[in-house]
């Protein structure tokens, strides 16, 4: 059989034969495609929800700083009893001034909070102050709205200085004061406000960022939180060069903290090292989760629909035994059969896969403006759910295919 | 077109033979059938029911294989050939007319006389020409976009016919053309396939009940229980029928 021309001309008239056939059973052709459609939809759906959570988070995590790590004291073992994490005052200034000679690490910053009631006339709020370091602000990439962020200067001086998050300006001062110059008393020591925050909103387990206060962490220690010991911090923050350096740098964090704790091989270490990526781990394993059931059900659909395809070609094989049999004696041998039947499953599938996607691309639009969620559509997904249901049209049809190409010209004639 | 060349012959079987498994008995449909055919020739079938004639013709229009002996068509042995090349011989060298003219339904009559070109090398464009050509040898040109439901049977077996002969074959094989249809219209459609047989030297083999049928062929062969038991030329037209009944005697 000539492959080249004679091919071509094949696959017009199977494609055409095919088309007809569909066309003259409309609303079979229409029911059986439902389940497709269906399927393909979802699939997209969902996608796009998922991608647009995906987003979502990304944008939270980029919020609390690039890159960054941290440090936190704890789990130090004293007589058998195990403080939690946090629980121990071992990290100290000393640990950060060395941390900073990590060449992995960008920054390194440092931190103690406390819950303090700030006063500003006669108005007063309770908020996190937080004693920080300069660098603070490039370790968070947090910029400032008004005014400026305390420098070096500040920091060694012990200046009375304090930057405002929103949240706090908010609440000390009325519509159209502007924070930056007043005078601001935390635990009756006079601040300066020298800045305001950015709004950085909601982290991503719901506390609000901007209800804060940050003073240089000199005059945090020596005049706000004092009765701690000194030189210790509560937390280290430090930002990796990349996100690539990322794992790089907290494993050469822990080696750093262990030489200057004198931990020893064997020994467990006093302090914790997280990234952000260990704390969204349970978020991104929970949408993981919703993301396999969600494509478990699409793959449900997908099969059903497939088998919807199978039920219906076999129905269509039956009644078209006598065709079948008069093609084989005019000349068209059994692959001829099983293209024309497999190009019939095809094409049911694929117009289904095209509804499918419409279908999905009209749902996503109309969850994006009904419910509010974030959504996002990926042309990947498109394309691929799109070639999906050709695949699962061509898989579910061979049967039937295969069942017509294996007719017996003779019986099939005499069929009625 | 193949040679019309009388005497060269086209078919040629030796000991064919046709055996089915039947639960655990052995129907034996046709048993050996040695009998030669030149190119030209009109040929008629007759016999009871299930006396072998249609186990002959699907033999002979490679719809199926024997079990035993030797087909010969055009002088190449096709009896053990396997499907696709049988397929491709139906589809170059044979062309088929059924009794119940089994056109595809909701497809014109032009479509229908082109099915047999999807499979062969023909190009797309030369299709139609040739598919108009067919019908319009056949008288029904003017029919060429109706659907089979829109047609009387005459009009049908002619579309049918105008169906074997669009790819030129050597054998046209006509299983009991005439059987669906009213007497006037079977003597139009004999009158057809003779003057079709004439003009264009194309073999023809006919498969029939109706004495009337046989008498417009050349040859008529007889079938009894799986066996040739006459093969009769019908020289002098009006003689046909009566040796064909005394051979039967």
């Amino acid at each position: 059989m000539s492959a080249g021309p004679g091919g071509a001309k094949l696959l017009v008239m199977t494609a055409r034969t095919a088309a007809r056939a569909l066309r003259r059973n409309r609303l079979r052709s229409g029911l059986t495609m439902l389940g497709m459609i269906i399927g393909v939809a979802s699939v997209i759906a969902m996608v796009s929800v998922g991608a647009g959570a995906d987003r979502f988070v990304q944008q939270q995590l980029a919020s609390f700083g690039t890159n960054i790590v941290m440090v936190i004291p704890g789990a130090v073992t004293s007589g058998g009893a195990r403080s939690g994490w946090g629980g121990a005052s071992t990290l100290t200034v000393a640990d950060a001034d060395a941390l900073a000679r990590v060449p992995e690490l960008a920054a390194v910053t440092y931190s103690r909070r406390q819950v303090l009631q700030v006063i500003y006339g006669s108005a007063n709020w309770s908020t996190v102050v937080q004693g920080v370091t300069d660098e603070f602000e490039r370790v968070r990439d947090w910029q400032v709205a008004s005014g400026g962020f305390f420098g070096e200067r500040h920091e060694k001086s012990g200046a009375k200085v304090a930057v405002l998050g929103q949240t706090v300006a908010r609440h000390l001062f009325g519509p159209g004061q502007d924070p930056v110059g007043a005078i601001v008393r935390i635990k009756n020591v006079p601040f300066k406000v020298i800045g305001v925050l950015a709004a950085k909103g909601q982290s991503s387990w719901g506390q609000d960022q901007d209800d804060v206060v940050m003073i240089p962490f000199s005059t945090a220690e020596r005049r706000v939180m004092g009765a701690g010991i000194l030189g210790t911090v509560e937390m280290i923050y430090a930002s990796a060069r990349t996100t690539a350096d990322l794992p790089v740098a907290a494993d050469a964090i822990a080696t750093v903290l262990r030489q200057q704790h004198h931990i020893g091989h064997g020994q467990e270490d006093d302090f914790t090292v997280r990234t952000l990526e260990d704390m969204t781990g349970a978020s991104a394993a929970a949408s993981e989760v919703m993301g396999n059931l969600l494509l478990a059900i699409a793959s449900i659909s997908l099969l059903v629909g497939g088998i919807g395809i199978m039920n219906i070609l076999l129905v269509s094989v039956t009644e078209r035994t006598r065709e079948i049999g008069l093609r084989m004696a005019v000349g068209a041998k059994a692959r001829h059969i099983l293209l024309q039947f497999l190009t019939e499953a095809a094409v049911l599938s694929m117009t289904g896969g095209l509804v499918g996607v419409a279908t999905g691309l009209a749902a996503t639009h109309l969850i994006g403006r009904l419910a509010q969620w974030p959504t996002a559509l990926e042309p990947a997904s498109l394309a691929a759910s799109f070639l999906f249901s050709g695949v699962v049209g061509i898989f579910f049809g061979y049967y039937p295919a295969y069942k017509a190409s294996r007719l017996d010209p003779i019986e099939a004639l005499r069929w009625e | 077109m193949a040679a019309a060349a009388g005497g060269a012959p086209l078919i040629e079987t030796v000991g064919l033979a046709r055996r089915y498994a039947l639960g655990d008995a052995t129907v034996h449909a046709l048993v050996d059938a040695t009998l030669r055919i030149d190119a030209g020739e009109l040929v008629a079938i007759v016999g009871p029911s299930g006396s072998g004639k249609s186990t002959l013709m699907n033999l002979l229009g490679c719809l199926d294989r024997p079990t035993a002996g030797v087909y010969r068509l055009d002088g190449r042995e096709v009896g053990g050939l396997d499907g696709d090349a049988r397929a491709e011989i139906r589809n170059r060298r044979i062309g088929f007319v059924f009794q119940s003219f089994n056109l595809l339904a909701r497809t014109t009559a032009l479509e229908n006389v082109e099915l047999p070109l999807y499979y062969g090398p023909l190009p797309l464009a030369e299709q139609r020409p040739r598919a108009e050509a067919a019908l319009a040898r056949v008288g029904i040109a003017h029919r060429a976009h109706h659907v089979p439901s829109r047609m009387s049977g005459g009009e049908q077996q002619r579309v049918a016919i105008a169906r074997a002969l669009v790819g030129d074959p050597a054998l046209v094989l006509a299983d009991e053309p005439t059987g669906n249809l009213d007497s006037r219209t079977s003597g139009e459609i004999m009158t057809m396939l003779v003057e079709l047989n004439r003009a264009t030297g194309v073999t023809m083999v006919i498969v029939t009940h109706d004495p009337e049928v046989a008498a417009a062929t050349d040859r008529v062969l007889e079938f009894r229980d799986g066996r040739i038991v006459a093969d009769t030329p019908a020289a002098p037209r009006h003689g046909a029928r009566t040796r064909a009944t005394r051979a039967e005697a």
